[in-house]
C-alpha cells in the first residue's frame, strides 16, 4: 500500500501535465491519529498552486481530516496526532517555531455548514484584518471590506446593509460571507471543506462559479461529496478510500479513466 | 423477499395479540402521563398552602393601627439650639394628657400612655431634628398605636373572650374604645415595615437594615464570586488539558456546589473573622462566605453556556486567525454571556436566600439603624426572618411570615429577571 501511494505521488510531481504549476501546498507521508485510531496512511500529496483540487472518497475516509491537516485546525482536537511532514512554500507548517495564528491568515478555511459570526456583515469581513493589523485605519479597511465582498461576488446584495447581522443572509449568501471574511485578510490558499452540502443547487452553482474566479488569486482545495461538482470546479482530484490516498491525477483523467479500480467503482457510483 | 413472508404468515399489525398489545401500550402512555401531571398537581398545591398560610398570617403586617395625637413641642422641654436632647418624654406624657382631656386618675393616664407606642418619643425626637422649626409649635400627628392594641384592632385579640385569656383587659379595652369612637384610630399601610429598621417593638420593627445588609452582602458576593467563576470556567473550558487533574478539580467543584452552607459559615467564622480579623457581623464577610457558596454556581452555569456555544463559531474564529484568547473573548464569551447571567442571578437569589452560614458569622445581631458600609454590623433577609420569628411578642408572628413574603418577592423578581435576560438575549442558531 506504501509502495503504491508512493510511486502515485512521485508520478504526480514529476507529471509533465498541462498544469504543472509550482507546488504550493505539499504533504509527505502524513499519518493522523485520533488517540488510537489512524485515520490517515502515509498521505503524500502535492497540490499546484491557483488552481482547484479536489478531495472526494465516500464518508469517513478521510479526506476531511487531511484538508484540517493544512491549516492545523486538528491542533484544537486534544486526541489528535499528525506525524510526517507538511510543507507551505517549502516550509514544515508543524516546525514548532511555526507560528499557527499566521499560518491561519495564509490558509483561510471555508466549513461545510455557513458559520458567519453572529455580528454585521461588515463585521464579519473586517474581523479578521482588524485582528491581524491590515488595515491601517478606517478608510482602508472598508476598503479591505468592500474588495473582499466584490471578490466573494455578494457586495451588490448586501452594500446596503452591511450593518445588518450576517446571520439574517440566507444559505447560500452565508456561505459567500464566510468566502469573504476568508479572503480578507489575503489568504494564499482557501480550504474548503463540502462548502455547498448545506446549500441549493442555485446557491450552489453562485458558489461553484466563485470558485472559479477566485482560481487566478488562490490555490483552492476543496472537499466536496459530489462528484459533478468535482468534476465541474476542480484542475485536479485526489481519491481518499479508508484513510489511503488511492489516487491522484487531472481531473477528466480521474473521471473517465482511472487507473486503481477502486477510484472507478466510486466514481462510476458503485459504492460511496 | 418481503413478498414471500407476506404470502406466508398474516400481516402481524392485525393479529389479536398485537390489538391487545397496542393497547397495553396505550394505557402505559396513559399511566406515564396521569403519574407526570399528578405530581404536577401535588407540587402546585404544596406551593398554595405555603403562600397561603403566609399570606394569611403576613398579610396584617402589611398594615398598621395609627393613633392620631395632637403634639406641642414646648420650648421649655425641646431646646431650638439642641433639639437632639430634648424631653420628648415630657412631650409624649402631654400629647397621652391631650388624648385623655377629661381624665384625672393618674392611673388611667398610665394605661393611656401603653396605647401610644414606646417609640413615639423616639419619632417625635427624628421629627424635631429633623425640622427644629417645630419646636413651638402644636400639631397633631398618626403614630402607631402599641402592639396589643394592634393585634385588638385587627382582630387576633378577641374583645369577647375571656378576659383572664387575653393580653388586654376589659378596662383597657373600653379606654381604647373610647378613641375608637372619637375616630382617631385609622388602619393604614405599615410604610414602616420596609423603612424603618429593627425594633423592639412589633409595630416599629421593619426591615430596613435587613435589606440593606443582604444588598452589601450580594453586592460583596457578585463582586467575588461573578470574575472569579468565570475566570475559573474559562481556564478548565478553554484552556486546561483533559486529565487527572482536571477531573479531579472538576469533581470538587461540583462537590462544593452540595457542601452544607453551614459548614462554608464555619470556614467563614475561623478563617475570615478569626484568622484574618474581619469584623464580626459585617456584610463584608456574609458576602465573602456567600460567595463561597455561589462560586461552584457560577463556574458550573458558565461551563455549560461556554459549552453551548456552537464549535462553528469557534472554528469561524479559529480559521481567520485568531488566537485563543481573541475566540474567547471576542466571539465565545459574548455568546455565553446570557447564559452566564441567568445563572449568576440564579445563584445570588439561592445566596440571597442562605441563612445558616450568616447566623455562625454573627449577622443575626439586633441592630436599630441599617449599615452604612459592608464593614459596620448588619443582619440580612433571612436573618432577620430568624430573629423575628424567635422573639415572643405577638406582632412579629405576622411581621416574620411579612418579611417571608418581601424576601420571597425579591427572589422571585430576581428570578424573573433572570427569566427576561434569557429570553431577551438568548440567540439561536
Amino acid at each position: 500500500m506504501d509502495q503504491m501511494t508512493n510511486t502515485r505521488f512521485d508520478a504526480v510531481t514529476a507529471a509533465p501535465h498541462n498544469h504543472s504549476t509550482h507546488a504550493k501546498v505539499v504533504g509527505q507521508d502524513v499519518n493522523v491519529f485520533y488517540g488510537d485510531k489512524q485515520a490517515l496512511f502515509d498521505i503524500n500529496l502535492s497540490i499546484g498552486e491557483r488552481q482547484v483540487t479536489a478531495l472526494i472518497g465516500p464518508s469517513g475516509c478521510g479526506k476531511s481530516t487531511f484538508l484540517r491537516c493544512l491549516n492545523r485546525m486538528n491542533d484544537t482536537i486534544d486526541i489528535c496526532r499528525v506525524t510526517g511532514k507538511i510543507e507551505l512554500d517549502g516550509g514544515d507548517i508543524y516546525d514548532p517555531s511555526l507560528d499557527v495564528v499566521e499560518l491561519r491568515a495564509r490558509v483561510g478555511m471555508v466549513f461545510q455548514k455557513p458559520n458567519p459570526f453572529p455580528k454585521s456583515i461588515f463585521e464579519n469581513v473586517a474581523y479578521g484584518p482588524r485582528i491581524h493589523g491590515l488595515a491601517s485605519g478606517k478608510a482602508e479597511l472598508e476598503e479591505i471590506v468592500e474588495r473582499s465582498l466584490r471578490k466573494a461576488s455578494l457586495w451588490e446584495e448586501v452594500k446596503d446593509r452591511l450593518a445588518e447581522s450576517g446571520t439574517g443572509l440566507s444559505g447560500g449568501q452565508q456561505q459567500r460571507l464566510c468566502i469573504a471574511r476568508a479572503i480578507a485578510v489575503s489568504p494564499e490558499v482557501i480550504l474548503m471543506d463540502e462548502p455547498c452540502s448545506a446549500l441549493d443547487p442555485i446557491a450552489t452553482a453562485k458558489i461553484e462559479e466563485l470558485i472559479n474566479e477566485l482560481r487566478e488569486n488562490y490555490t483552492i482545495i476543496i472537499v466536496t461529496h459530489s462528484m459533478q461538482q468535482a468534476a465541474r470546479v476542480s484542475q485536479r482530484t485526489a481519491f481518499f478510500h479508508l484513510g489511503v490516498l488511492v489516487e491522484e491525477g487531472p481531473t477528466d483523467e480521474i473521471f473517465t479513466t482511472p487507473k486503481d479500480q477502486r477510484t472507478m467503482d466510486y466514481v462510476t457510483g458503485r459504492f460511496g | 423477499m418481503a413478498v414471500s413472508t407476506a404470502q406466508t404468515t398474516p400481516p402481524r399489525q392485525t393479529s389479536d395479540r398485537a390489538a391487545q398489545l397496542r393497547r397495553r401500550r396505550y394505557a402505559a402512555d396513559r399511566r406515564l402521563k396521569f403519574f407526570g401531571l399528578a405530581a404536577i398537581v401535588t407540587a402546585i398545591a404544596l406551593l398554595g398552602i405555603l403562600l397561603g398560610s403566609l399570606i394569611l398570617t403576613g398579610y396584617q403586617a402589611f398594615v398598621q393601627t395609627h393613633v392620631t395625637i395632637e403634639v406641642a413641642i414646648d420650648p421649655e422641654l425641646v431646646d431650638r439650639d439642641n433639639p437632639a436632647s430634648g424631653n420628648y418624654r415630657a412631650v409624649v406624657a402631654d400629647a397621652v394628657q391631650r388624648l385623655f382631656p377629661e381624665a384625672d386618675d393618674p392611673a388611667v393616664l398610665q394605661e393611656g400612655s401603653r396605647i401610644v407606642t414606646n417609640g413615639a418619643q423616639v419619632i417625635l425626637r427624628n421629627m424635631v431634628v429633623g425640622n427644629p422649626g417645630l419646636v413651638g409649635t402644636t400639631f397633631s400627628l398618626q403614630v402607631p398605636v402599641s402592639d396589643p392594641y394592634d393585634q385588638l384592632t385587627k382582630g387576633v385579640i378577641q374583645r369577647d373572650s375571656p378576659e383572664n385569656r387575653r393580653r388586654l383587659n376589659d378596662a383597657q379595652i373600653s379606654l381604647y374604645e373610647t378613641l375608637e369612637e372619637r375616630g382617631l384610630i385609622e388602619t393604614r399601610a405599615n410604610w414602616a415595615l420596609l423603612f424603618n429598621a429593627d425594633s423592639r417593638f412589633p409595630e416599629l420593627a421593619g426591615l430596613s437594615g435587613a435589606i440593606v445588609g443582604s444588598f452589601y452582602a450580594l453586592l460583596v458576593c457578585f463582586l467575588i464570586s461573578f470574575p472569579m467563576g468565570i475566570a475559573a470556567a474559562i481556564y478548565l473550558e478553554e484552556f486546561a488539558p483533559k486529565n487527572r487533574w482536571t477531573d479531579i478539580v472538576e469533581v470538587n467543584i461540583n462537590n462544593l456546589a452540595a457542601v452544607p452552607s453551614i459548614v462554608f459559615g464555619l470556614l467563614g467564622l475561623a478563617v475570615f473573622i478569626q484568622l484574618f480579623g474581619l469584623p464580626r457581623s459585617a456584610p463584608l464577610v456574609g458576602g465573602m462566605v456567600l460567595s463561597l457558596m455561589t462560586l461552584p454556581t457560577i463556574i458550573i452555569v458558565t461551563r455549560a453556556a461556554l459549552k453551548a456555544v456552537p464549535p462553528s463559531i469557534r472554528e469561524a474564529a479559529l480559521g481567520v486567525g485568531a488566537s485563543k484568547h481573541e475566540v474567547i473573548l471576542h466571539h465565545v464569551l459574548p455568546l455565553a454571556i446570557p447564559g452566564i447571567l441567568t445563572g449568576t442571578i440564579i445563584g445570588l437569589a439561592q445566596a440571597l436566600g442562605e441563612t445558616a452560614p450568616l447566623l455562625l458569622i454573627g449577622m443575626n445581631a439586633f441592630l436599630t439603624s441599617p449599615p452604612g458600609g459592608i464593614m459596620e454590623p448588619a443582619t440580612a433577609l433571612p436573618t432577620q426572618i430568624f430573629i423575628w420569628a424567635d422573639s415572643p411578642e405577638r406582632g412579629f408572628v405576622a411581621r416574620t411570615s411579612a418579611a417571608i413574603l418581601v424576601l420571597l418577592g425579591f427572589l422571585i423578581t430576581m428570578n424573573a429577571i433572570a427569566i427576561y435576560l434569557r429570553a431577551r438575549l438568548e440567540r439561536r442558531w
